[in-house]
């Protein structure tokens, strides 16, 4: 497979950087979500998605419905770097006035295709994209991100029968499986294994991904395209927090931003690559 | 004082052989020549496709016809999301459960993204009445009724219910349709005004003014015939559109009458009553009484039996009627 896999870890590095300023400037919002997915959001809109920035709502575009808005930080991030909309606004999290509200306001923003925060709600709307889709015979796919606590929603589980027995090949699901939720570990809260037979018994083609590796996502992104007869559920197997040590895999950060400290310290920690590295401005 | 001629009501309106229809028939019906009309329109149930009028849609367009199951929430969603794409999502299901078991996905999939979904609560009101509490929609009105930008609206009848159906599919923006059951009497013509927003007068009055909606317009209709043979001379509003409210001739009437009964089949607090008195608190006070359930719920037993229980009948009318004038100054 052709593609940079450097450039791509340094464009999520970046972005992972706007997340920590974004959160203390807000001074609320969620931490470990967005730094867990900020690779899947990287792969997506740098190698997988077919999108024109420039044309946020050119009617080919692939659609991307974020389900747990409460990552949208990550979602921002990638599409002010991906050139929505300008990377200075990012700052505007949660203030007053700002179109980067704390969960999406769908059309609001450049890129931003729906409204969710209250959970469970995404992948609904992301089948009925596709089923219009299908009536006007379009080529362009939809992208559903889901939580995997949220799969204690009721209608999460609604939705999966309804694309299994619609066979609606060109959805594709990536739940970020981070194992935890706001009350701690999914595990204990609501068990949600065997989740890849779950899927497969609701007539899903199921994938399991290192949501780390840009070769394994894309690579299922392109399965999952291939597939004719099915949704694809691409599972991507994350570390809540990824890139800043003290957040990783701590469900204490699930829910709350970083303090001026720590957001130095994860700053300094994403600049200098883990130490690896020193920056001109340290 | 006497009736709207320019209301065109059925000219044997309190006639035994005025035909009895079903709202729900009115939105089947429309429903085909909306299909025709426009290649946008799609249907999704809840596995109620017979009872909400819809399996005709589906005979007629396959392709456009989505059987969801029993699973409110994901029909909300997936309206959502055909709607953003361009389509324009019909949802047919009960008001209980639809928006009664998914108002959160109306509320944020939908209302708040703007998107253009029509919601079609059938079997509202008491007009399940056998089937008890449980199924007897009488709070879905103001639970719509409070989401921002929402179209909310009931028909009167068959023909109404066939033009609101017409004039929903070609509406831009979430809308609320709610309907009951039963077969009630056909009283208005293809003539008859129907506007989105617009508030039709049905009978001038002089005392006080009745402002009905759903298939209670005929019983107040009724109302005021009766008091008008008492010498009361009582105006009938049809409120078909509850959001928005006709502000204008609402007010109109309620200055010229001074007096105002509101009647619906649904909670007082936050359906039409609520909205009328929020509306005439702020441009208009005047004494208002409100037919409809006070603050309770429903029982099992044959609609027309409820409804005389609960005093949503003519009878029930002309009382709160007599006691709104006695209030009057």
């Amino acid at each position: 497979m052709n593609i940079n896999e450097t450039a791509l870890a340094q464009t999520a590095n970046l972005i992972r950087q706007d997340i920590i300023k974004m959160l203390l400037a807000a001074g609320s919002g969620h931490s470990a979500g967005p730094l867990g997915m900020a690779d899947v959001f990287t792969a997506l809109y740098w190698e997988i998605l077919k999108i024109n920035p420039k044309q946020p709502w050119w009617e080919g575009r692939d659609r991307v419905v974020l389900s747990n808005g409460h990552i949208c930080p990550v979602w921002y991030a990638t599409l002010a770097h991906r050139g929505y909309f300008p990377v200075s606004e990012l700052l505007s999290l949660r203030k007053l006035g700002t179109r980067l509200h704390g969960h999406p306001h769908a059309r609001e923003l450049p890129g931003v295709e729906n409204s969710g925060g209250p959970l469970g709600q995404g992948l609904s709307q992301a089948i009925g994209m596709a089923l219009a889709a299908k009536l006007d015979a379009q080529k362009w796919r939809v992208h559903a991100l889901l939580s995997d606590g949220e799969h204690d929603e009721g209608q999460t589980w609604e939705a999966a029968m309804f694309a299994g027995k619609n066979k609606l090949h060109n959805l594709t699901a990536w739940v970020d499986r981070n194992n935890i939720q706001i009350d701690g570990f999914t595990e204990n809260i609501m068990p949600l294994e065997p989740f890849r037979e779950k899927y497969e018994a609701f007539g899903w083609h199921v994938l399991e991904v290192d949501g780390h590796n840009f070769q394994e996502i894309i690579a299922a992104a392109s399965e999952a395209q291939a597939i004719y007869e099915k949704p694809t559920v691409i599972i991507c197997h994350t570390i809540p927090g990824k890139g800043v040590d003290f957040m990783e895999s701590d469900f204490k950060w699930h829910g709350i931003p970083p303090d001026k400290d720590q957001a130095k310290l994860a700053l300094k920690e994403l600049r200098s690559l883990r130490g690896r590295i020193t920056g001109e401005h340290e | 004082m006497s009736m709207n001629k320019s209301a065109f009501l059925a000219p044997n309106l309190f006639s035994a052989e005025l035909p009895l229809k079903g709202a729900r028939d009115g939105f089947g019906d429309a429903l085909i020549e909306a299909g025709k009309k426009d290649k946008n329109v799609v249907v999704l149930t809840g596995d109620l496709a017979d009872s909400t009028r819809v399996a005709k849609f589906g005979e007629v367009f396959p392709d456009r016809f989505f059987e969801v199951g029993v699973a409110e929430q994901n029909m909300m969603g997936l309206a959502a999301g055909l709607a953003l794409s361009g389509k324009v999502p019909f949802i047919a299901s009960y008001a209980t459960f639809s928006p009664g078991r998914n108002w959160d996905q109306l509320r944020v999939s939908v209302a708040y993204s703007g998107a253009n979904v029509k919601v079609i609560g059938a079997h509202a009101g008491l007009s399940v009445g056998p089937d008890g509490a449980t199924h007897q929609a009488m709070e879905d009105l103001s639970m719509v009724r409070a989401l921002p930008g929402m179209l909310v609206m009931t028909p009167c009848d068959y023909e109404q219910s066939y033009q609101m159906t017409l004039m929903a599919a070609k509406y831009q923006g979430p809308t609320y349709i709610r309907f009951g059951r039963e077969k009630t009497p056909a009283f208005t013509t293809k003539k008859t005004p129907f506007k989105i927003g617009q508030a039709d007068v049905y009978r001038e009055g002089r005392d006080l003014t009745i402002m009905a909606c759903g298939a209670l317009v005929y019983e107040a209709l009724k109302a005021a015939d009766e008091l008008s043979s008492e010498g009361i001379e009582a105006g009938v509003i049809n409120c078909s559109s509850i959001k928005p409210l006709d502000v204008k001739t609402l007010s109109h009437a309620a200055a010229e009458t001074g007096a105002v009964v509101t009647v619906e089949e649904h909670q007082v607090s936050g359906g039409l009553g609520g909205a009328i008195s929020e509306l005439l608190g702020k441009h208009l006070p005047v004494p208002i009484e409100m037919v409809g359930m006070p603050d309770h719920f429903g029982e099992s037993g044959q609609p027309m039996e409820l409804l005389d229980k609960w005093g949503m009948t003519s009878k029930g009318i002309i009382q709160k009627c007599k006691l709104v004038l006695a209030r009057k100054v």
